[in-house]
């Protein structure tokens, strides 16, 4: 049955958070208008409460054991087929970049094009970033001595405000290639692209909780992941510069690992090099005797 | 159990050190009196007599440091070529390695340590860790960190090895190109002071290296100062936390290493008698004044009570004593406040109900000692499980499987190193993926290498000191 007038009603989503592998609306109830950049309403949004940040982190947490113990092999194929998931809703995404950024419609293909290849090119650090930030140590004795990376744990992830795919992406994917869980605070006025991708993620065979997401405001929900005892680390890119004190005070209480925010948001199309990983990995060196 | 040997008195002469009365500030490569700070005195914690008076930098003082070091940053070191600096650093360590023997007597007055293990761990380790990072300076592009300096460093360093947490400060910043202010612990300046007369010996352009001594105060002000761009510290954590909360919202870099609390497990296919020597090692060695000791004993079940009567057994062969005498195996404790913290937490370990057992050794009048002590029948809900003692005190726990050795291990906000002593490879690298530490020791404990990065995981601190991770805290 169809409208008299011949156009036909769309089905609208409803946007809801990311936490351990489903879709649950905020416990708070809230919801929070989000807009394109001309003002036009594009969706009610999930408005993250405290409760829902603390039950993202323990989601993490269940997922850090068995996604980092997965061979880098394993997580390197699942990065790949996330990279394959956005590859076949390009045009959706490309229309929510556009929605959400104002750019112009090849500009937006451009940025959705440069997400996805980020996937792939993170997805094949998963089984080499070990061994470009490992060593095998020549001590002066008869000792087998080693280094390698691990991931630090769960890591909370304050994505940037304007870059809302190419930028979450590129803050995404680098904590959880060594086998980080996260905990990510979508860009707070543009989030639609970022709960879209958590449908991508949610069909990648990516485990549960290995990528969490909440909508809502950074400056109600970064102080609580920021204090947060169970939380290793934590990436202030798309911190308001006035909340960055704060927060990388309250982060100081259990030494988390702090990657402070920038003045201007990055150039998300430049090579991203290593830092994102290193900065999110422990090395750890093993020392053995070498005898009969 | 009584004595098995008798030793006679084996002294290492103090001769060879010339202690002066008194001693200035190094900044911009001379000895100046302090300017807002006000003089101390460092003692020999084996006698408590007094070694020398030296000057605790006041608030002026930070910044005049700064400042040289500034001034050398921008005119002379950020800008010569690389293989300049390493023949400077190269330098260092062959002065070192010339005057390695007074170094260790004179570490061994200041801090207590026995002279076996500042002349054959100390001093050599020191000389290498120059050596190492020497040959970097002019090798940066090949590290993967960058080639550029951070600009001037403030470097803090704790009590327990003096001069080594000096070297794994100063050459990694040195070789980078950055300069240092660097301030040593209250109760050991003495050999940082000999180390400032290493650098004119070897001509180091002024301000390349400045040492300010002091206590609490000098460091905060040091860490708080607008003009450094680098902040390196070890110590405690509760410390660690108060420096990485004063630099929240600044530019400036931080690596810190902190406290442990060390697991060292061993398992009951473990060659026994080797496992025995790296406990003592692992908990004994430098009075248990070691952020990695190994101050957490799981031992399997079914082997505990072999173990422990090996092990107290062992213990009572140790040597407690003058630092200086060749055979001394546990020397002073560093400080009167020291020995107060291990005495209140042994006293709160019994109190909490675990069974204490201390090697019985005659204790010297004056100075500051603890015999080697064991805690058997310990809980992870006691305090001397849970907290950093900083002495030569043992807390043993037993388990039964290898899961069960993993969760009480990493039971603990601390990471900084672990042990397993076990003859089943698979078994080794099974544990060492497991255990939530920077280091780990597979059937030994408690070793260093330069080429080796160190550094810990969780509120052990972060960051790495040693090998090419080491250059990464120091480069942009």
């Amino acid at each position: 049955m169809s409208d008299p007038s011949g156009e036909r009603l769309a089905v609208r989503k409803t946007y809801k958070l990311f936490i351990g592998g489903a879709f649950p609306r905020s416990e708070s109830g809230r919801s929070y208008v989000v807009t394109d950049t001309h003002g036009n309403f594009l969706a009610n949004a999930a408005l993250a409460s405290r409760k829902d940040a603390r039950d993202a982190v323990v989601a993490a947490r269940a997922a850090v054991k068995p996604w980092s113990k997965a061979p880098a092999y394993n997580r390197g194929q699942i990065l790949y087929r996330v990279a394959e998931m956005l590859e076949g809703r390009r045009a959706q995404f490309v229309t929510e970049v556009l929605d959400a950024e104002g750019v112009s419609s090849s500009e937006a293909a451009r940025l959705v094009d440069a997400a996805i290849d980020r996937w792939v090119w993170y997805a094949g650090w998963a089984d080499k970033y070990a061994q470009a930030l490992g060593s095998s140590n020549p001590v002066a004795g008869p000792y087998f001595d080693f280094s390698t990376p691990e991931p630090t744990g769960v890591v909370a992830v304050l994505a940037p405000q304007s870059s809302s795919l190419l930028g979450l992406v590129s803050v995404v994917a680098p904590v959880i290639v060594s086998g980080n869980a996260a905990v990510v605070v979508a860009s707070e006025q543009q989030p639609l692209p970022a709960i879209t991708l958590s449908e991508v993620l949610a069909t990648s065979d990516l485990p549960a909780g290995v990528v969490n997401l909440l909508t809502g405001l950074t400056a109600e929900i970064a102080p609580w992941l920021a204090s947060h005892l169970d939380v290793n680390a934590i990436d202030l890119t798309g911190a308001p510069l006035e909340l960055w004190p704060e927060l990388e005070r309250a982060a100081s209480d259990n030494v988390k690992r702090v990657l402070r925010p920038t003045e201007t948001e990055a150039e998300w199309s430049a090579d991203p090099g290593l830092r994102r990983i290193s900065t999110f990995v422990e090395t750890k060196t093993v020392w053995h005797p070498i005898g009969v | 159990m009584g004595k098995l040997f008798d030793y006679a008195p084996a002294p290492e002469s103090r001769a060879i050190v010339n202690i002066g009365a008194s001693y200035g500030l190094f900044i911009n490569g001379e000895f100046v009196d302090p300017v807002d700070g006000e003089p101390f005195k460092t003692v020999n914690p084996a006698s408590e007599e007094v070694l020398a008076e030296v000057s605790a930098a006041g608030p002026q003082d930070v910044d005049r440091a700064v400042t040289a070091a500034r001034r050398a940053f921008d005119t002379t070191w950020s800008r010569m070529p690389g293989r300049e600096r390493a023949k400077y650093l190269f330098r260092i360590a062959r002065i070192i390695q010339e005057r390695a023997r007074e170094l260790a007597v004179l570490e061994s007055l200041d801090n207590g340590k026995p002279i076996k293990e500042s002349r054959d761990v100390d001093l050599p380790l020191v000389a290498a860790h120059f050596f190492y990072y020497a040959g970097w300076a002019d090798k940066l592009k090949y590290s993967g960190y960058g080639e550029t300096p951070l600009g001037v460093a403030g470097q803090v360093i704790p009590w327990n090895f003096p001069l080594l947490m000096l070297a794994w400060k100063i050459a990694p910043a040195l070789a980078c190109g950055n300069t240092v202010v660097l301030k040593p612990a209250e109760t050991t300046p003495l050999t940082a002071l000999a180390f400032a007369e290493i650098c004119q010996q070897a001509e180091l352009p002024p301000g390349v290296v400045n040492i300010l001594t002091g206590a609490g105060e000098t460091g905060r002000a040091l860490v708080e100062h607008s003009g450094i761009d680098k902040i390196a510290f070890t110590g405690s954590t509760e410390v660690g936390k108060a420096i990485a909360k004063s630099v929240a919202g600044t530019r400036k870099r931080l690596t810190l290493e902190l406290g442990g609390k060390a697991a060292n497990i061993v398992f009951d296919d473990a060659p026994i008698d080797q496992a025995i020597e790296g406990i003592v090692g692992g908990i004994f060695f430098n009075q248990g004044h070691v952020c990695c000791a190994g101050s957490r004993l799981l031992v399997q079940e079914s082997v505990a009570d072999d173990v422990l009567e090996r092990l107290r057994r062992r213990m009572s062969t140790l040597r407690l004593g003058d630092p200086l005498d060749k055979n001394t195996d546990v020397g002073a404790i560093n400080s009167a406040a020291q020995l107060q913290k291990i005495r209140e937490l042994s006293q709160i370990g019994e109190d909490e109900g675990a069974e204490r057992w201390s090697a019985a050794c005659e204790i010297p009048d004056r100075g500051f000692w603890y015999p080697p002590t064991v805690f058997t029948g310990v809980t992870q809900a006691h305090r001397i499980a849970r907290e950093e003692i900083f002495g030569p005190v043992l807390s043993v726990l037993t388990f039964r499987t290898p899961d069960e050795a993993v969760e009480k291990a990493n039971n603990t906000p601390y990471g900084l190193s672990a042990g397993v002593w076990t003859d089943k490879g698979s078994r080794i690298l099974s544990m060492a993926n497991r255990l939530r530490a920077g280091v780990v020791w597979a059937n030994t404990f408690n070793k260093f290498d330069p080429t080796s990065p160190f550094g810990g995981y969780k509120e052990s601190g972060f960051g790495r000191e040693g090998g090419r991770h080491g250059l990464e805290g120091y480069l942009r």
